[in-house]
């Protein structure tokens, strides 16, 4: 990838940017332990989003990585995860609220601790959705990138804290031009007691043309079709 | 498994959803809501809304993080998005729900089975025109993640998701009790691709009671 652009997203802070259709975007978990909630929309038509079902059921996983792709409501292909270290970021776990935080890590304030106060996943995406003018109403679950949740057969979740590396990274490969929405607060079922947010370096670059062998297109027929009906898009 | 002993003839609401249609209805706090799978292995793609400001909706994520299971059954409480009970589930003779298959959509059925299949009755068309009478001040964007009440979509460790045959016979229902006044939307779900309606989509009914009936 030819970088265009990087930049790092704080601890606990969010971003948003337009990732246009040929672009890729490399999320870095730099020191490792990171978690980095995402959401994705149809830049030019924000009611097409990221859909966790569609995403789910048409590539029959409850997790992603390298080889998946992430579908909208549309039956489109958002973006594809063309490399990931990782091996593993979680689609089901949701995000916290202000209440959440409070509860979990003990009252904060502005006033009290400036920019180093307790932030909150909901409460970011929601201003940075807002300047785009969407809200609550766009809210739908998100992505948990670098974290992972596992579902026993009882249908129990648990956060497996795994063996988080410093320089793990995933690369999205932007296959529409995508609003992409960022928080790096907290994975909800992390069970770290305290409030330890983690920087994530990010970069966005020029992405190699889709080749006809592309690995993400042949995972699954399905992943074909849903690249036939994105190409149709933008015929 | 959990039974209720609400008896239907005391019901202040009792109406049959035909496969394929769409359903959307007030529910009061208090009252009780349940849908019974009167054929078995009927797939009820279901959301529910705040009545009172339809921003606030049913959570797939808050629901599941909050009670650590992504299947829903009786003690379940139905969280909003902004973490509040909407429902909890007082009775449930199936044993679980689904979370995270969400609805099929003309679109959607496109990618999971041919192209060409873009014509086949879906629940987000059903969910569409269920919400298109302004009066419910509900738009495609209000549809997020819904329940699949009777419908087995098992997670394994391993992260797989699978689309198995449903766990549901005929009569099996779920209860909820409203724990503010929601407008409940339903798509009695037309998918004929896969095993979630037993390739059979059958009818449901739909009953509601006021508490001490």
């Amino acid at each position: 990838m030819s970088v265009l652009w990087e930049d790092t997203i704080q601890a606990g802070a969010s971003w948003s940017l337009l990732l246009r259709r040929g672009n890729e975007l490399r999320l870095e978990d730099t020191g490792g332990g990171a978690n980095v909630a995402a959401l994705f929309y149809n830049y030019e038509c924000p009611v097409e989003r990221y859909n966790m079902p569609d995403t789910l059921k048409a590539q029959h996983t409850a997790h992603l990585t390298r080889g998946f792709v992430l579908y909208s409501d549309m039956g489109r292909i958002l973006c594809s995860i063309t490399d990931d270290t990782r091996g593993w970021h979680d689609p089901l776990g949701g995000h916290n609220d202000a209440h959440a935080v409070r509860e979990k890590y003990g009252p904060s304030s502005y006033q009290k601790q400036r920019n180093a106060w307790h932030r909150n996943t909901r409460d970011n995406l929601l201003a940075e959705l807002g300047k785009y003018g969407l809200g609550l109403r766009d809210l739908s679950p998100n992505v948990n990138f670098f974290n992972k949740v596992v579902v026993g057969n009882d249908g129990s979740m648990e956060f497996a804290p795994g063996n988080p590396r410093p320089g793990d990274s995933v690369t999205l490969r932007a296959e529409m031009n995508l609003l992409v929405i960022l928080d790096t607060g907290q994975h909800p079922l992390d069970p770290n007691p305290q409030y330890a947010p983690k920087p994530v370096r990010f970069s966005v670059g020029k992405a190699a043309a889709v080749a006809a062998d592309d690995p993400c297109r042949l995972s699954r027929p399905e992943n074909d079709r849903g690249f036939i009906n994105t190409e149709r898009y933008f015929l | 498994m959990t039974e209720s002993a609400f008896k239907p003839e005391n019901a202040i609401y009792d109406e049959t959803v035909l496969a394929g249609d769409g359903w959307i209805r007030e529910i009061k706090a208090g009252q009780f809501f349940r849908i019974v799978d009167l054929e078995g292995n009927q797939a009820v793609d279901t959301l529910f809304y705040n009545a009172r400001e339809t921003s606030e909706r049913y959570s797939a994520t808050d629901t599941i993080t909050g009670q650590r299971n992504i299947y829903l059954t009786t003690g379940t409480k139905l969280l909003s998005n902004l973490h509040n009970p909407m429902l909890t589930i007082v009775a449930d003779t199936c044993g679980r729900h689904d979370t995270l298959g969400g609805a099929c959509a003309v679109e959607s059925n496109q990618v999971r089975y041919a192209i060409e299949k873009r014509h086949m009755h879906a629940c987000r068309n059903s969910f569409l025109k269920a919400i298109s009478d302004p009066v419910w001040n509900l738009t495609k964007r209000d549809i997020t993640a819904n329940i699949n009440f009777f419908m087995n979509v098992p997670v394994t460790p391993e992260g797989k998701l699978t689309f198995e045959d449903g766990i549901s016979n005929p009569k099996k229902y779920v209860e909820m009790r409203a724990e503010m006044d929601v407008i409940a939307v339903i798509s009695n779900c037309p998918q004929l691709n896969n095993p979630c309606n037993g390739y059979d989509p059958t009818p449901i009914q739909v009953l509601i009671w006021s508490p001490g009936t």
